[in-house]
């Protein structure tokens, strides 16, 4: 493939770096990353990989836009409210850049749709709101080998980590099972400062370049954790775990399953 | 004894991984823990010995995203 020469000048600054040049540009216009979840994290790392040129965007949401959306989810607009997630942003983004090809799913990932979802893309980025999505994404790219960008975010802390399947330490290498239904508030009634959603989305979205440019050192085997309230990072280190039930020496997942969706009470949440 | 938890040293009490959580009233199915960066089982938690000088991570789950 050839740029144009609208092309070149969109990507200038871009083709200007040494370790992008023209080639990682090619490299981007051929990706094809699947944004999980079309909400606050979703938002901003679909904006930047809109604007530097990403090939193919999947996006997989069922979720309507929500009046209560808008103070994090920057890619749904006031006259969004009441249509689905997936269109919406998929209309931001081609406004953005009409090179980007937008796939839409208006579904939720689940057991049975996510492997030939993901085996379809190169990076996922996981935007999801929920344990049980996330505990499967991080299975589904085990199992369909793709890497990973996990984030997180939760009042005034986020979290992001990349995980490369067999590589490094995945989700469960840390966290083996979802929590308890009802211990931890991870559900919209918990409350989170609506830029932590750019600051940990961009961050993800760095991270799937990266990895598409093969350039830099992924965050692989360590967690960075950030607050908002200090405004500090901090990495944690973790490892392969060989007690992993996912990527351990002896699995005892052998195959993707759907964990039971959460149950959302404020009153748990607060408590 | 002297340990850092999340990377700040702290003057503690308790013989074991759990002690430490019971006093900090952190209920062990909400965090996954370090001991000196190895990730410990949770079964192990109420087994596994603090000396000083150790290093822990407390790593609440963070689940949101939307
Ligand atoms: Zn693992």
């Amino acid at each position: 493939m050839n740029f144009t020469d609208e092309q070149v000048t969109r990507y200038s600054r871009h083709i200007l770096l040494p370790e992008v040049g023209g080639k990682g540009q090619k490299k981007i216009a051929q990706s094809k990353i699947l944004i999980v979840g079309a909400g606050g994290l979703g938002s901003p790392a679909a904006f930047y990989l809109a604007a530097a040129g990403a090939g193919t965007i999947g996006l997989i949401d069922s979720d309507l836009v929500d009046l209560s959306n808008l103070q994090r989810q920057v890619i749904h607009q006031t006259p969004d409210v009441g249509r689905p997630k997936v269109l919406s942003a998929k209309e931001k983004i081609e406004a953005i850049n009409p090179d980007v090809k937008v796939l839409t799913y208006e579904d939720r990932l689940v057991a049975k749709n996510a492997l030939e979802l993901i085996r379809a893309y190169d990076v996922v980025i996981d935007g999801v709101d929920n344990f049980p999505a996330k505990f499967l994404i991080n299975d589904a790219c085990f199992f369909a080998e793709k890497p990973l960008v996990h984030g997180g975010i939760l009042r005034f802390d986020g979290r992001v980590t990349t995980i490369i399947p067999k590589k490094s330490a995945c989700y469960r290498c840390v966290f083996k099972t979802p929590p308890p239904p009802g211990l931890v508030a991870s559900c919209q009634e918990a409350g989170v400062i609506g830029v932590l959603a750019g600051i940990i989305g961009t961050l993800q979205a760095t991270e799937a370049l990266k990895l598409v440019l093969g350039i830099g050192r992924p965050l692989t085997d360590r967690m960075l954790d950030f607050d908002a309230r200090r405004t500090t990072f901090r990495e944690i280190k973790t490892k392969r775990n060989p007690n992993c039930p996912l990527c351990g020496s002896h699995p005892t997942i052998t195959e993707l399953f759907d964990h039971e969706p959460e149950v959302c009470d404020l009153k748990q949440v607060e408590a | 004894m002297q340990v850092k938890i999340n990377g700040k040293s702290e003057e503690v009490q308790g013989a074991t991984v759990l002690d430490l959580l019971k006093a900090k009233n952190i209920d062990p199915h909400m965090v996954a823990v370090e001991l000196n960066h190895t990730i410990l089982e949770r079964d192990h938690l109420g087994t596994a010995h603090v000396k000083d000088g150790d290093h822990l991570e407390f790593l609440f789950y963070m689940g949101g995203g939307r």
